[in-house]
């Protein structure tokens, strides 16, 4: 009897896995991507519009991708070598021109691959690239490899430190935290509102804008959660209240901000080569910064008092309490260094995009819970590991990927995972049930 | 001045719109999901783009007649309720919501990508699959209803199959819960140990109930484009929550509920939208642009979603003492 | 069955010459309905259950007992399916019981209730019943749409539902949501909702745990009952004088191992019996997991430094 009840679950899994297989299969044969010429004007009033000459011929197939706001569209030049990019909002968009697509022999003027555009009076605009002469310097196979992987550490650790916040949260409390992806916001947006418009300088304006989020999460936790928490709200309700509140703030930020995308200081300084990893002051600040405060955090949970009361809480928070730990105290703690931790993650986020919108901590939500979950609900350090395993298998995902579905291998792989160990990377078994 | 004649009209149109069945639809099929299953599942913007693009591919692509194009949704859906059930349905319940809303998260990419834009349409999305549908129209050219309910030949045959449809699946999830399935999976919802315990196979009512309420999504994915193009950006995240919004709204262990809830959201939805519109124009919002004032009814709908989890669990239409929410 | 009779009053009539030998631990039975040999669960670096060779006897009423901490719950859902041993062997009527999963081992006739009492709160008392019913046409999706295929079947359910209501005094009550029962009401609940599929092995989890006083002699009568109606009883409890009112035979688990086999009066006279509950400590209850306590002791470690 329960052979036949083991073949069968095992039949099942193996369904799975091969449409995983087929799934992943589909994606990698790349398929002539088609030509399309006009995308999205149909569908958007806002145009951009352009014609890719070199020594006055055309040049057809050149692939272009606009980007900005959350949107994000390809197109390829037709024979007279125009294209047209529809765009849902009058708005800056990033637009690069894609050079292994030119012919042999003809680059793009030095650094203007890439160009910012924006809409004048009208509806439609023209963004041209000035071509020249040159020799294309082309990487190696293992170097973009390289490169990749420092870029998919660096992006790793900016979601380990929102990632831990909400791991902490929902250890503590319970709660799947959907508006975790607000405060990841809340910390880019205090950075431009302080290091912009109001022109504090960068030094000041980024750590007022880690407490100005920390804050946030505190008031989070006082003003919304432990009043629910008190009346006894269950979890599932709770999760969809912050649901509701992620939408609510979401778009309050939109009604504040606009859709539009803003830069915070310092982005785009100069690259510099190390080898083949190519990285700016930015960059490479971010990676150290990352690494000591998420250092600094595994000192406060490992060795202080609170920090072990917080482990504590999380393990078995009827016990903790029993024992004379204030549960509250910790889980307001926990919230106002999950705010910090997801306030820095949300400036260096806009640093590594580059940058500040709206909806740009909602954008890599599913990618912190995907940390979380790959590492173990409610352990901070599974979501540390988990968070680099994400940010690795984003960025070489575009190694066999294309770059518009880079975030599918890493949802894809979550899966997988919850598959094969339901618990996570680091955590135990015993909890799932 | 305000011409509320106009903002009224405008909101009533919503009364029996394709778009209100399509999301009625979709929060029915929530509702056997969450509402009297206990299961979590936030991918039913997945569900409903698997109806659309089942129906537009295999239409376009494939030159499938309508029946067919509606049985590749339908079987595409299915497959995809058992892909994510399998790993999940065992698990406790937040693993399912997380898997779900990461797989309809995949399903949008893949449909947005540039990689199968001869397919896809890729951002553009897709149109002209309309034709099959309006062949199967028995009206006769010409316009039906009175004012603001005025719709041309098309129109009128689309509010007519979509709203069959709801009341259809109504009397079919009706006739379910209350037999003795209905009875297991609300159990299920309450304790599954405990039905586990009684000797019913918790796993196999669970994966039905997710196919179900998959299908329902994926019906309503199809009615949803007929009234306007395939768009891959419409699937997202967001339009589960919206759907949550409904079923909550309505009250998520009823029947009714759904198809009241989306009522309501798309009516209010409209007058609200309309209202702020032209309170910007007549200068009553003076800080606010147009586009921004836009945004001001998606912060209503979170509050409004707040509100309601917090104060009225158990929905407008649903009994106090039957609030539905998994433990 | 039907014409059950009235709950009595005095000493229960004790089964006696269960066993072949000497009363010790993994004494053979005369008619064993359960055998285990060799389970083991360990939990991490923590041994749950270590059971070498176990029988309980059939038509009898066997108690469980032993320290917090035990494993008495663990075996509970070991033998149920619910939970999965490292080693072993177990079988039910014969049947090999290893890798069954839980709803396949209730179809058996081998029916669990649980220590915290997991009655269907948004369901009413009736549906909590009916739910109970095995073989039910109506449970299969598809004959769920046409009610003229179940129809017959669900209304000899609800007789027999009432019936049982009656017997546990319910049936007044069988149109409330479940969740408007006291504690002790949804104990008795869930003690009838077990038996609308007429179970041959009965297992209950600290029945008589926050049950109100008054209600516990109608209990112990209930339990006592199923074993005149053929039915065998395992039930977990704390009580001792519950366990030498009605148990016929007693099984004392420490730390994971069955410690003494026995009648119930030898049983509380037996030195392992006396060394485990005195050497355990009653008061900590390590709350439902007992894995996850490092950090609280590296912290009260870290108190006793200071």
């Amino acid at each position: 009897m329960h052979t036949v009840e083991r073949s069968h679950d095992r039949k099942l899994r193996a369904i799975v896995v091969f449409f995983a297989f087929l799934l992943t299969l589909l994606s990698m044969s790349s398929l002539p991507a088609a030509s399309a010429d006009d995308v999205g004007t149909d569908e958007y009033e806002f145009v951009f519009s352009g014609n890719v000459q070199f020594d006055r011929e055309p040049l057809e197939n050149v692939r272009l991708t606009v980007e900005g706001n959350g949107y994000e569209a390809e197109v390829e030049t037709d024979a007279e070598g125009r294209w047209r990019v529809g765009v849902p909002e009058k708005d800056t968009y990033t637009i690069t021109l894609d050079e292994d697509t030119l012919p042999e022999g003809v680059i793009v003027v030095e650094g203007q691959a890439s160009v910012d555009a924006e809409f004048g009076l009208t509806s439609t605009k023209a963004v041209n690239f000035f071509l020249g002469e040159g020799v294309r310097e082309t990487t190696s196979y293992l170097d973009t490899v390289i490169d990749r992987v420092f870029n998919g550490l660096n992006f790793g650790l900016l979601l380990a430190l929102a990632s831990i916040g909400l791991s902490l949260i929902f250890g503590t409390t319970g709660l799947s935290n959907f508006a975790h992806a607000e405060m990841v916001t809340f910390g880019a947006l205090m950075a431009f509102t302080f290091g912009v418009v109001l022109a504090v300088p960068l030094w000041l304006a980024l750590p007022v804008a880690v407490v100005a989020t920390a804050a946030f999460g505190y008031f989070n936790d006082a003003l919304l959660w432990k009043p629910l928490r008190r009346r006894g709200v269950g979890l599932i309700p709770m999760m969809i209240v912050s649901i509701g509140l992620s939408l609510a703030v979401r778009y309050l930020y939109q009604v504040f901000y606009g859709g539009s995308t803003s830069q915070l200081p310092g982005v785009g300084m100069a690259e510099m080569q190390f080898g083949p990893v190519s990285l700016s002051w930015v960059d490479i600040g971010s990676m150290i910064g990352s690494t000591l405060i998420l250092l600094g955090v595994a000192y406060f949970l490992l060795r202080t008092r609170i920090g072990k009361a917080t482990r504590a809480v999380s393990d078995n928070p009827g016990l903790a309490s029993a024992s004379g730990i204030d549960v509250d105290r910790v889980i307001r703690i926990v919230w106002t260094l999950g705010g910090a931790l997801a306030g820095l993650s949300g400036i260096l986020w806009a640093y590594f995009r580059p940058g500040v919108s709206w909806d740009m901590g909602f954008q890599i939500l599913l990618l912190i819970f995907a940390a979380v979950v790959l590492g173990g609900l409610g352990t901070a350090f599974g979501a540390l590991v988990g968070s680099v395993i994400v940010g690795l298998l984003v960025e070489l995902s575009t190694l066999f990927l294309p770059s518009d579905m880079k975030y599918v291998g890493a949802l894809g792989v979550m899966i997988l995972i919850l598959l094969f160990r339901p618990q996570g990377i680091l955590g135990r078994r015993e909890r799932i049930g | 001045m305000i011409d509320w004649g106009q903002l009224f009209s405008n909101a009533a149109v919503e009364l029996i719109s394709p778009t209100t069945a399509a999301y009625a639809l979709a929060a029915l099929g929530l509702a056997v999901h969450f509402g009297f299953t206990g299961l979590l599942n936030f991918g039913q913007a997945g569900f409903m783009a698997l109806g659309a693009y089942g129906y537009a591919i295999s239409t376009l692509t494939f030159n499938f007649p309508v029946w067919a194009s509606v049985l590749v949704g339908i079987g595409a859906s299915v497959v995809f309720a058992l892909i994510l059930g399998v790993p999940t349905l065992r698990l406790r319940a937040d693993y399912l919501a997380i898997v779900t809303i990461a797989a309809a998260e995949i399903l949008r990419l893949i449909f947005t990508t540039n990689t199968y834009i001869d397919v896809t349409g890729s951002a553009n999305g897709l149109s002209g699959y309309k034709g099959g549908f309006a062949a199967l129209n028995p009206l006769p050219e010409g316009t039906y209803g009175f004012a603001p309910f005025t719709n041309n030949s098309y129109d009128t045959w689309l509010r007519i199959v979509a709203w069959t449809i709801v009341i259809l699946a109504c009397l079919f999830v009706w006739l379910l819960m209350r037999s003795p399935w209905g009875r297991v999976v609300k159990g299920i919802r309450e304790d599954e140990d405990a039905v586990r315990a009684l000797g019913k196979n918790v796993f196999s009512y669970k994966m039905q109930s997710l196919i179900i309420g998959g299908v329902l999504g994926t019906v309503a994915g199809m009615i949803f484009i007929l009234p306007r193009a395939v768009v891959p950006s419409n699937y997202q995240t967001t339009l589960t929550f919206f759907i949550y919004t409904i079923l909550l709204l309505g009250g998520a262990a009823t029947i009714l509920g759904p198809v009241i809830g989306s009522i309501i959201f798309w009516v209010l939805l409209s007058f609200i939208s309309g209202f702020i519109a032209r309170a910007v124009e007549v200068g009553w919002l003076p800080f606010l642009s147009n586009v921004q004032a836009g945004q001001l009814r998606f912060v209503i709908v979170g509050v409004v979603l707040m509100l309601i989890v917090i104060y009225r669990p158990q929905g407008i239409f649903g009994n106090k003492k039957e609030l539905a929410f998994v433990k | 069955m039907s014409n059950s009779p009235a709950p009595r009053r005095g000493a229960p009539v004790k089964t006696t010459g269960l066993h072949i030998g000497e009363a010790e631990p993994g004494v053979a039975k005369v008619d064993p309905i359960v055998v285990l040999d060799g389970v083991k669960r360990t939990f991490g670096g923590l041994t749950a259950v270590d059971v070498e060779h176990l029988e309980i006897p059939r038509n009898a009423i066997t108690a469980l007992i032993g320290p917090n901490g035990a494993g008495k719950t663990t075996l509970f859902n070991l033998l149920t399916g619910f939970d999965k041993p490292n080693a072993g062997t177990w079988s039910f009527d014969g049947q090999t019981l290893a890798g069954v999963p839980s709803f396949k081992v209730a179809k058996m006739g081998q029916v669990r209730t649980f220590q915290l009492t997991k009655a269907l709160a948004l369901l009413s008392v009736l549906d909590n019943m009916k739910l109970g019913g095995k073989d039910q046409k109506g449970e299969n999706l598809f004959r769920a749409l046409v009610p003229s295929s179940w129809r017959d079947q669900d209304r000899a359910l609800e007789e027999k539902a009432i019936e049982l209501l009656a017997r546990f005094k319910l049936d007044g009550k069988k149109d409330d949501y479940a969740a408007s029962l006291s504690g002790g009401q949804r104990k008795l609940l869930e003690m009838a909702r077990a038996l609308m599929s007429d179970p041959a092995l009965v297992m209950l989890d600290e029945p008589m745990a926050g049950v109100n006083p008054a209600l516990t002699q109608s209990l112990l009568d209930h339990i006592l009952d199923l074993k005149t109606q053929g039915m065998t009883v395992l039930f977990v409890e704390h009580d001792m004088q519950m366990v030498r009112h009605i148990a016929d035979w007693v099984v004392v688990m420490a730390e994971g191992r069955v410690v003494a086999e026995g009648a119930p009066r030898e049983v509380m006279q037996n030195q392992a019996v006396i060394d485990a509950y005195l050497g355990s400590h009653h008061d900590t209850d390590l709350g439902e997991d007992p894995t996850r306590v490092d950090t609280i002791k590296e912290l009260l470690h870290d108190d006793d430094r200071t």
